[in-house]
This record gives structure tokens, C-alpha cells and sequence, in this order.
């Protein structure tokens, strides 16, 4: 749409009358700057890109992936931190689904007051903007301390899910709103109640735009540093999980506290790069996988 | 809608008693009820959230500034917590590095991210602009970590280099991997403000005979200055909270901020020290109550933020 009104403006150009001297300099300077400015934005991205492909490509292999230190065994591999960042990702959408999901249900199918539902809105920006080593704070404090859970992956993913309800809670409501209320008052006026309409109706229909809720909040996880750092450990060994209280005792570094302690603390600088392109890799296909949905949802 | 069929089909076949109807009907009307204070016991987490945070974040924030004097704690110049005899807990030099940092970031960040926008929503060919579209997404799912050691790898000896240093942690390397982390929300905030000026706006400058430029200049960029406010205030709030990647970059010696000297943000002191502060010790509920002053910084850019999104709801 907007392209017709720049080709529009081009072709008026062309054929222009005169433009005053100044109003030409306007036009050939801030054009410049445009491309200037974009240019910069596609550079830096490059750059970055480069950067980290160059330095930590030449490290990374199989072994790189599937084994753990060990001094005895002569290997140097990241598979700690990847179990760890997957659990994380696991506990965390186990207990911020169940709760996003039903608040955002709460908001759009339930509540009636209109003050209340700003208030609870707000809430849920407010959450959005806390950054996250006020988190890591509020972690330590409540679920390490308080719940004496101590640093262990699960207070991590506890304190992770305050963080990612508020994405939740926002793709959820937003899906749950292209839902048509023709199909409600159907679901309804055939006898149905409200709970068995929001399960038989409401829900599958938003089905998608829970999926893209959940891959920005894992977005966020596998992003997210000082939350883990404060609160699950740092370590860098292989946690059994399955035997007996593994499940809630284990402490460790996720992928990106693991390419911390080999930055700054072991000066270790291409293992860390061999973990950003880890990283890098996992933000692309994370990327990817929310543009499928969201594309998909706006088909809809 | 399964059991609403079953049910006419039985009425139709066998007429239910009313007992059994009665029956069926308490039991969906309590499973009706129980989803219902389901629903709303989640609807309020939220807001539990929320009061957890702040209750949490004062009880806590509270002894340390009661301790040491809220004016020598915010206007102290010195901050020393491991000096043995007289440990200085004064956070103005970490309050000012954050803003000078957040302020040199917003005056780096904020003018390309616009104009990138601008490009993105009014100049590129729709394919070009896809393109820079997804890049600018991954810009905004690279973790911090990573800008934190591009930063620290690429920037940091840069810097060092080009300005003769001794060396290159500083708050300019701060500066510029902070630019370079918010420009991806204030791209792609802005850009949804352009998008959203009425077509006829744009189409009325250019019949008046303004050139395509000044049009977007000064007809469309005006018209969507609300949403680009919101992505400035977006941009100072994560440029204010961001932590790890600038604890990498920006040396972690409290001095008064100055721009080739190694400094020491609000959210570093709390990521760089809480590790080996002492529980109990008045260092750590110093680093407490700084998390509380950050806290009360970010609620004042959250209530700006929502007054300039309501703005631009309203319209």
C-alpha cells in the first residue's frame, strides 16, 4: 500500500516542477541518511554475525556438542549446559503455561470489570519492563531463599516463569480475541457452558497463537543470563536428573551462563564463541518457528 | 457441545428422568464454578506478581538505606563496600553511569533506529525491507551474553587502540553495545507507528505538492510521534536494566562516569557483586537497595511508556 504512494511520489518527482534549492538539499540529505542509517543497522548485523561465526565456527563439532569437560577424558564439550537450558525451558513452560494461558482466558472470556481487567493489564506490563536482574534478585530472594529451594535449575525456571508470564499471557489473549464471538454465542445458545464453550471452542481455535507464545518465551530463556546465574548455579557438570531428587536438587549452568564463565572468568574466548553460534543458531530457528505461526495465525 | 448433543439424542430415544438431568446439570454447574475461580485465581497472578516484586524488593531495599542514610546512600560519592576500615556506600557514581549510559545509548540508538524505521515502513522495495525486517528480528533475540562478548572481544581492544588507553573497558564501549541492543525495539516500535498513519495523510501532503520525503519528514514522522515517544521510553528502560552484557564491557571500577573511564552501572554492581557479598553483610543489602532504586526508575519509565501507548491507542 504504501509502495504505490512512494511510486506515486517518484513519478511526481520525475517530472517535478523546480524545487528551491533548500527543499533540494532536504531531499538529497535526509535521503542519504536513510540509506545511511538502514545501511548501518544491516552492517552491524553482518558484523556481528561474522564475528561470531569466524571465532567460534572453528571449535564446534559433534564432540563439541555431545560430550562434558573432563579433564581425563580430554574433552571440552557444552552437552551440561544444553540439558540444563532444556530442562529450564521444560519446568518453566510446565507452570507458565497453565497460569498465562488461564489469565489470559480469565481477561477475554471472564472478567466483567472493566477497572479490574486495566489493573490486571497493567500488572502484565509492568512485569513486561522489569529487567531481568530484578528478577534474578526476587529469585534469590523468594524461591532460593525464602522457599529455601537453593540455587537449584528449578528455583531458576520458578523465577523464569514470573518473567515470561506476561509474553504469555499478551500472545494468548491476542489469539484468543481473533476467535469470532459468533462462534461463542453458538457454543452457547446451544446449551453449552462457559467452561466447556472455552474448551471446545475457544481453544482450539487460538491454539496457534499459544504455540508463538510459547516459542517467544523460550526465546527469552534461552536468552536469559543473570536470572540463571542468581539463581540456578553456574557449574558446568553433568546433572543426573533422574536419580532421586535430581529432578528438584540439580544446580548448573544454562547455554548462555556456560558462555559467561568462559568469557570473563576463564578467559576462555573460543569456547564462548563456539556457545554463541550455539546461541545464534537456536535464536535463528527460534525466530523461524515464530514467523511460521504467526503467519499462519493471520491466514485465519 | 459433545455432551449437549448426547444429551437431545437421549431425549429423543429415551426421555431422561429429570433426576438424572438435575444430576448432570449439578455437575457441569460445578465444574462450571470451579473453572470459573480457576480462571480467576490466574487472571490475578499477575497482580500477585507484581506486589511479590515490590514487597520483596522494599523489605529488602529498606535496612541498608536505613543504615548508612538515604542522602549519603543516594548522594554519596564514594562507593567502596570491601574497603576494611570505611567501606563507602554511596551509589551516586553508579546512578549517574546509568544515566550517562542510557543517555549516550538513546543518543546513538534512537536517531537510526528512526531512520531505519522510516526506511523499513515508507522507502524500501517490500523485499528489501523483509529482509532487513528478519534481520533486525534476530538483532533482537541475540542474547545479551553474546553482544556482551562481541563487545568485549572487538569493541573493547577498538577502543583501546583508536584512543590510545590503557584500556578499552569504558562507558563509551558501555555506550555502544547498549545503541546497539535497544535499536532493535526502537526499530520495530516505531516502524509499527508509521505503519499505522492514516494513508490519506501521506496522499494529501504529496498532492499539495511536498516532496515524498518531507511528506514522511514532516506529515507522517509528526502524525506517529506518539508511538515513536513510546519506543524512546521502551529504549531507555531496557537500556537502564540491561545487565550482563555491559558487566562484560565496561571495566566495573565505581568511578564518577566519564566517557574513556571504567565505570560501574546500577545493574552491574548488582550482577558483579552479589556473587561474593557476604549474606547478612551491609554490602549485600546495599546491592538490595540498589536493586530497589533501579526498581523505582523503571516503574517511572513503565507508567511513561503507558501513558504514551494509551495515547497512541486512543487516536
Amino acid at each position: 500500500m504504501e509502495k504505490t504512494i512512494a511510486a506515486a511520489a517518484r513519478q511526481k518527482n520525475k517530472k517535478a516542477v523546480r524545487l528551491s534549492p533548500r527543499r533540494r538539499v532536504f531531499e538529497v540529505l535526509m535521503r542519504a541518511l536513510l540509506y545511511l542509517a538502514a545501511g548501518i543497522t544491516a552492517i552491524l548485523l553482518l558484523f556481528i554475525i561474522g564475528t561470531i561465526l569466524k571465532e567460534g565456527l572453528p571449535k564446534l563439532s559433534l564432540e563439541f556438542l555431545t560430550t562434558e569437560e573432563s579433564v581425563i577424558r580430554d574433552t571440552n564439550g557444552i552437552l551440561p549446559a544444553i540439558q540444563n537450558t532444556l530442562y529450564v525451558i521444560v519446568v518453566t513452560l510446565l507452570f507458565v503455561l497453565p497460569l498465562g494461558v488461564g489469565a489470559a482466558i480469565y481477561l477475554t472470556e471472564y472478567a466483567t470489570n472493566r477497572k479490574l481487567t486495566a489493573a490486571i493489564e497493567f500488572a502484565t506490563e509492568t512485569l513486561g519492563g522489569i529487567p531481568s536482574i530484578l528478577y534474578a534478585l526476587v529469585g534469590m530472594l523468594v524461591f532460593c531463599q525464602m522457599l529455601g529451594l537453593g540455587k537449584t535449575l528449578l528455583a531458576g525456571a520458578l523465577t523464569l516463569v514470573i518473567m515470561t508470564l506476561p509474553t504469555i499471557i499478551r500472545t494468548t489473549q491476542e489469539s484468543l480475541k481473533t476467535v469470532p464471538q459468533g462462534y461463542r454465542e453458538g457454543a452457547l445458545g446451544l446449551g453449552a457452558g462457559k467452561w466447556h464453550m472455552i474448551r471446545t471452542i475457544v481453544l482450539p481455535g487460538s491454539i496457534d497463537g499459544i504455540v508463538t507464545g510459547c516459542i517467544l518465551a523460550v526465546g527469552r530463556i534461552v536468552g536469559e543470563s543473570a536470572v540463571l546465574m542468581f539463581t540456578a548455579g553456574m557449574s558446568t557438570t553433568m546433572q543426573d536428573f533422574f536419580q532421586k531428587g535430581g529432578l528438584w536438587e540439580s544446580s548448573g549452568g544454562t547455554l548462555t551462563v556456560a558462555l559467561y564463565v568462559y568469557a570473563k572468568e576463564r578467559a576462555d574466548f573460543q569456547l564462548a564463541f563456539s556457545v554463541a553460534v550455539v546461541l545464534l543458531c537456536a535464536t535463528l530457528l527460534i525466530n523461524l518457528a515464530a514467523k511460521l505461526c504467526g503467519k499462519r495465525l493471520r491466514k485465519k | 457441545m459433545k455432551s449437549a448433543e448426547k444429551k437431545v439424542d437421549t431425549f429423543m430415544n429415551k426421555p431422561i428422568s429429570a433426576e438424572q438431568d438435575t444430576r448432570r446439570g449439578a455437575r457441569k454447574g460445578a465444574a462450571e464454578r470451579l473453572m470459573k475461580t480457576v480462571f480467576t485465581v490466574c487472571g490475578f497472578i499477575a497482580i500477585a506478581f507484581v506486589l511479590l516484586i515490590t514487597v520483596y524488593l522494599i523489605i529488602s531495599g529498606l535496612p541498608a538505606i536505613r543504615e548508612v542514610g538515604i542522602g549519603d546512600f543516594l548522594l554519596g560519592t564514594r562507593w567502596e563496600p570491601d574497603h576494611k576500615t570505611d567501606p563507602g556506600l554511596g551509589i551516586l557514581p553508579l546512578i549517574l553511569t546509568s544515566i550517562y549510559g542510557t543517555a549516550g545509548a538513546i543518543a546513538l540508538g534512537v536517531p537510526i533506529g528512526f531512520l531505519t524505521a522510516v526506511y523499513l515502513s515508507k522507502v524500501a522495495p517490500p523485499k528489501v525491507a523483509a529482509v532487513v525486517r528478519t534481520a533486525v528480528d534476530l538483532l533482537a533475540g541475540i542474547p545479551s551474553v553474546v553482544y556482551g562478548l562481541v563487545g568485549m572481544m572487538v569493541l573493547v581492544p577498538a577502543i583501546r587502540e583508536h584512543f590510545d588507553l590503557a584500556a578499552g573497558d569504558s562507558l563509551l564501549a558501555a555506550i555502544i553495545v547498549l545503541a546497539v541492543m535497544i535499536l532493535p525495539s526502537i526499530i520495530s516500535v516505531s516502524e509499527n507507528a508509521l505503519n499505522a498513519v492514516p494513508r490519506e495523510y501521506e496522499e494529501a501532503s504529496l498532492a499539495l505538492g511536498a516532496t515524498e520525503l518531507e511528506t514522511y519528514f514532516r506529515v507522517s514522522a509528526p502524525a506517529a510521534k506518539s508511538g515513536i515517544a513510546a519506543a524512546v521510553v521502551l529504549g531507555v528502560g531496557r537500556a537502564i536494566g540491561e545487565a550482563m552484557a555491559i558487566l562484560m564491557v565496561a571495566g566495573n571500577v565505581a568511578n564518577m562516569p566519564s566517557v574513556f573511564k571504567s565505570v560501574k552501572f546500577l545493574t552491574t554492581a548488582v550482577a558483579g557483586e552479589m556473587g561474593y557479598a557476604s549474606v547478612g553483610s551491609l554490602h549485600r543489602n546495599a546491592l538490595y537497595s540498589i536493586g530497589l532504586v533501579l526498581f523505582l526508575f523503571i516503574m517511572c519509565i513503565n507508567v511513561a511508556l503507558n501513558v504514551f501507548l494509551k495515547r497512541d491507542k486512543e487516536k
